[in-house]
């Protein structure tokens, strides 16, 4: 076996997510199919990835939001590297951001900053745990969702 | 986080398995043979993404089974340096602490000065001094922290051959279960560490 090009590509948590929730679908309609020790191992890394998701905001993502998501930032001028991050982890905090963001105060100004986050907030849906407190609030989520 | 890895390889479909799609064969081979494990400098495997070429399938002489040559991309864990990630704790000791897929571990340098161990409950505490006085902010179990990676090893676990010293032969009954792929984080940022520390503001 011979690795080709060991870093491809990128992928957020997002897709990640989506593909390893239909590849159980798809798993669980073909029926019982060997649950032997060889499919063990995806049954176990499933599982444990799934798991680690859903507990992030990136559940209720969807290919639209992460596509506005993108649109948007291209005006930050910020790496790639950096706006995945952004995705995965959707900080709520400038001290989030400079955490993710290479020397932002270099870069970015304090209304940037504020921009950026109210950006990340109002686009991204958020976390599971994030809706049980803020629930009066939430107006994005329902409406990106529904589409 | 996650990274696509174009790989090639034979795939051997044993003859009781010719009924089914090739593909869906193939698929499962590849599974089996790749998901949950750690490929030496590439990273934890973990699904199939794609199939993006099948060349010919051959059957070999005295081999009733049919190898067919795919070049695929597979879904690898394999975050990249500096990346924030965000980790459960799973244990504390002296030498720091463990967490996510239990190969994580943040040594007491790289914790938020100054800290320091405390032997009765065995865990760690940040001490946080503000105008009131110290804070001590402990590490508890089970607490999710955020942490930037640092630094990543791999370890080739492949078996090596039996040593030729009889000597040696006593302390290798007990095989040394070194983990294959561990990945050094650092919380001595502002924003890194326990979640609840930062987010009360």
């Amino acid at each position: 076996m011979e690795v080709k090009d060991a870093n491809s590509a990128l992928l957020s948590n997002y897709e990640v997510f989506q593909l390893l929730t239909d590849l159980k679908e798809q798993r669980k309609e073909s029926g019982k199919n060997k649950h032997s020790s060889g499919q063990q191992n995806l049954n176990t890394i499933t599982y444990e990835t799934l798991k680690y998701i859903s507990k992030t905001p990136c559940r209720h993502q969807s290919p639209e939001i992460v596509r506005e998501f993108l649109t948007a930032m291209k005006s930050h001028k910020l790496t790639k590297a950096e706006k995945l991050q952004l995705l995965n982890h959707r900080p709520m905090t400038a001290v989030e951001i400079q955490l993710m963001v290479e020397e932002s105060e270099e870069r970015l100004t304090e209304e940037q900053i504020e921009a950026l986050l109210h950006t990340v907030t109002s686009i991204l849906p958020a976390g599971p745990e994030a809706e049980q407190k803020r629930n009066p609030d939430i107006v994005t989520g329902d409406d990106e969702d529904a589409a | 986080m996650f990274v696509l890895v174009e790989m090639v390889d034979t795939v051997r479909i044993p003859p009781w398995q010719f009924e089914r799609k090739l593909n869906d064969s193939i698929a499962e081979e590849l599974n089996k043979k790749l998901a949950n494990k750690v490929v030496y400098n590439v990273g934890l495997c973990i699904c199939l993404f794609d199939v993006t070429k099948l060349e010919d399938a051959y059957v070999f002489p005295g081999d009733g089974a049919s190898h067919t040559k795919v070049h695929f991309r597979y879904v690898v864990f394999h975050p990249f340096l500096d990346e924030i990630l965000i980790g459960k704790i799973k244990g504390c000791s002296p030498e720091g602490v463990h967490g996510f897929f239990d190969d994580i571990l943040i040594p007491p340098e790289s914790l938020q000065q100054p800290a320091k161990f405390d032997e009765a409950e065995q865990v760690w505490v940040w001490e946080y001094e503000t105008e009131e006085g110290a804070h001590d902010l402990y590490m508890d179990t089970g607490e999710e922290i955020r942490f930037r990676v640092v630094d990543e090893s791999f370890v080739d676990t492949s078996p090596t051959g039996p040593s030729s010293a009889e000597a040696a032969s006593s302390s290798e009954e007990l095989p040394k279960k070194e983990a294959p792929y561990t990945l050094v984080g650092s919380i001595s940022e502002p924003g890194l560490g326990l979640l609840s520390w930062w987010t009360s503001s």
